[in-house]
């Protein structure tokens, strides 16, 4: 790939001002090239274009698109609703699963760890289909939990829980590698110093984790607000009651709606890129610094 | 307070990180745990924490049976070998966090950490985080942290085992000195012999989770217990040798073992001679004179260094000697010299040990 720009058999040219090895200029280019072109085709093109067709009618169609229509605000409180939540529970699960598997050694450890990746492994879909055969009106919880007086599938609570299945892993694995780069030492000094259990968590392990938490977090909520395939099975896909932002979109497209579906995605496509700047924004505190070694310096 | 340390012994998966052991610290007192990495002096020092709990045995402190409390409840000072202060406080935070947990009030608390800081002289320093010093100071800052409030028993770990040589000199005679004007029973682990006969009291020399003795520094240095502790406590030449009528045979040469020297066994020894336990003369005087040839002279520092090969055996041993006798020998390399035990020391064979 690199091209010489001295020939092999040239006496060494006293200081050039620049590097003797240095990749030819089509090279480069051509690479660069290439690169903007997937990124534009890939990328660049179809977020432009849901902008682009959102707001093809005007700002005011757009905004009547969005604001208008009683079923697409709905959509947009809904999500509003379940995302947090979801990423609520993932976020005390995550933390509390972290600091265990980070923390401790103990029997099944190794299976703990494979069993919170198996969201990102197993489709969305089975994971809504799970969940219906669970609490679904035949399912095996179904028949004692309508005998009280819940309803999980077709409503808020499923939503939930397929929500939070799919983005079990963010935060605990976002964590895993933080609590273990900081180490226990702290911890254990806290402990050596009278602190209690929650004494040193609130004061020690969350101060030097937050970072990584609100970045988990971020990622939880990205991929919380924009989860389809579980949401889809367990909604049951009542318009006005549980459709999400994203089933929303979908079942505008299908009915024809170009310009209301692609105002809704638009929103969507806008949280994404916030979601995307903020992280960005995180990503250097988030990192855990590389350990000084103590005492290296006099 | 005293503690007492009784038969206590710690597994790890299979690992005897502690056997049987049992420890005395009066009260006041600064003790050195001694011992190799793996002999179990940390997890000792934990266990009297309560960081760690002992699988057998009882951690007694002031008369009253303490082996199930927490660390929280002992009210101890612990010193990490790598200080671990809390990366997101500042210095004064750090000091005042043990008080803070504690639920003291605010005017207390800045008037014990300042009180604090003054005796680890880092006044200047308390709105510094802990990056921004160095590893001197770090450590005077986990001392501080440690001593907030006034613990019973302060406990450190390896303390000055990640400094730099001269910082590490100056902190044992600053922790020796703060010992003597605030007497906290203390005990620190090391691997040092130095440090731990320099800075402690007593010293307890630990090899595979046992006490192989214990003994005030000149106790131990003078009287090893075992061929493990001589070994431990610098370096030492050893010879295999043979015992016979009281005597130690050492390439033909009889050698005086110590007085009340109790083993009178016939047979194979181990004899150990400390290299400045020798003397090396140019003519032979006496018996007990081993001839040996000059391989090397290394006259730097305040002893020099000499190194002989013992001609009958062909083993090469280390002799340290006074500035003022080299210059009256004036060795250089390939002397013809008779090698002069002042002092040997005899184990029988066999001890099963490894440093």
């Amino acid at each position: 790939m690199a091209v010489d720009l001295v020939p092999a058999d040239s006496t060494p040219v006293p200081a050039p001002f620049r590097r003797k090895r240095e990749d030819h200029w089509l090279v480069r280019g051509g690479l660069t090239l290439a690169t903007l072109a997937i990124i534009g085709v890939l990328i660049v093109i179809p977020v432009v274009s849901v902008f682009s067709q959102a707001l093809a009618n005007g700002a005011g169609v757009y905004w009547d698109n969005l604001v208008g229509n009683a079923d697409t605000r709905h959509s947009i409180l809904l999500t509003a609703t379940v995302a947090p939540v979801a990423v609520a529970m993932n976020l005390v699960f995550g933390v509390a699963a972290a600091w265990a598997i980070a923390r401790f050694r103990f029997r099944g450890r190794t299976l703990l760890i494979t069993l919170i990746d198996l969201p990102f492994s197993v489709s969305p879909v089975v994971a809504g289909l799970v969940f219906v055969l669970l609490f679904g009106a035949q399912g095996y919880f179904g028949p004692w939990l309508r005998d009280h007086g819940y309803q999980v599938i077709f409503a808020t609570p499923g939503l939930v829980l397929a929500t939070a299945f799919v983005t079990f892993p963010f935060v605990a694995r976002e964590l895993i590698p933080v609590l273990e780069a900081i180490g226990p030492e702290e911890e254990l000094a806290a402990r050596s110093l009278g602190a209690s259990g929650w004494q040193m968590f609130w004061r020690i392990t969350l101060p030097n984790i937050k970072w990584g938490v609100l970045y988990g977090v971020i990622l939880c909520n990205a991929r919380a607000m924009g989860e389809f395939g579980a949401v889809y099975v367990v909604s049951g896909r009542i318009t006005g009651q549980t459709d999400t932002m994203p089933l929303r979109v979908e079942k505008l497209f299908q009915e024809y709606n170009s310009p209301a579906s692609f105002a809704l995605a638009s929103i969507l496509t806008l949280l994404a890129l916030v979601t995307l700047f903020v992280k960005v924004g995180l990503e250097r505190h988030a990192r855990p610094k590389p350990e000084q070694p103590e005492g290296a310096r006099p | 307070m005293s503690i007492r340390v009784a038969n206590v012994s710690k597994q790890f998966s299979g690992f005897k990180a502690l056997d049987r052991v049992t420890v005395d610290v009066p009260e006041g007192e600064l003790l050195a745990l001694l011992g190799p990495s793996g002999s179990g002096k940390t997890t000792l020092l934990r266990i009297i924490a309560g960081l760690d709990f002992p699988d057998e045995g009882s951690v007694v402190a002031y008369q009253s049976d303490v082996t199930r409390q927490s660390a929280r409840e002992r009210n101890v000072g612990f010193v990490f070998q790598h200080y671990a202060l809390f990366r997101h406080m500042s210095v004064f935070e750090n000091v005042a966090f043990g008080l803070r947990v504690r639920g003291w009030k605010n005017g207390e608390v800045r008037a014990r950490v300042c009180e604090l800081l003054s005796l680890v002289k880092l006044e200047s320093l308390e709105r510094r985080y802990p990056d921004q010093l160095s590893g001197g100071q770090r450590q005077r800052v986990a001392l501080a942290r440690a001593l907030a409030a006034r613990p019973h028993v302060l406990l450190l770990d390896e303390p000055f085992g990640a400094l730099d040589a001269r910082v590490r000199t100056e902190l044992r005679q600053w922790l020796r000195r703060l010992h003597d004007e605030n007497p906290v029973t203390t005990v620190f682990v090391t691997h040092d012999q130095e440090e731990a006969f320099e800075v402690a009291d007593r010293v307890v020399v630990m090899n595979q989770g046992r006490v192989q003795q214990e003994g005030t520094p000149d106790e131990v240095f003078e009287h090893p217990a075992s061929p493990f502790v001589m070994d431990f406590l610098g370096q030492v030449n050893v010879f295999h040798g043979r015992l016979q009528e009281g005597k130690a045979i050492v390439g033909g040469v009889e050698l005086d073992c110590p007085a009340g020297f109790a083993h009178r066994d016939e047979g194979p020894a181990r004899v150990y001679i400390r290299p400045h336990e020798v003397d090396i003369e140019t003519t032979p005087n006496g018996s007990g004179r081993l001839p040996a040839r000059v391989t090397h002279v290394n006259s730097a520092g305040a002893l020099t260094r000499v190194q002989v090969q013992i001609i009958e055996i062909g083993m090469e041993i280390s002799v340290e000697l006074s500035k003022d006798r080299s210059a009256e020998l004036a060795l250089k390399k390939g002397d013809a010299v008779f090698v002069a035990p002042r002092r040997v020391r005899v184990f029988a064979p066999a001890p099963e040990y490894s440093i």
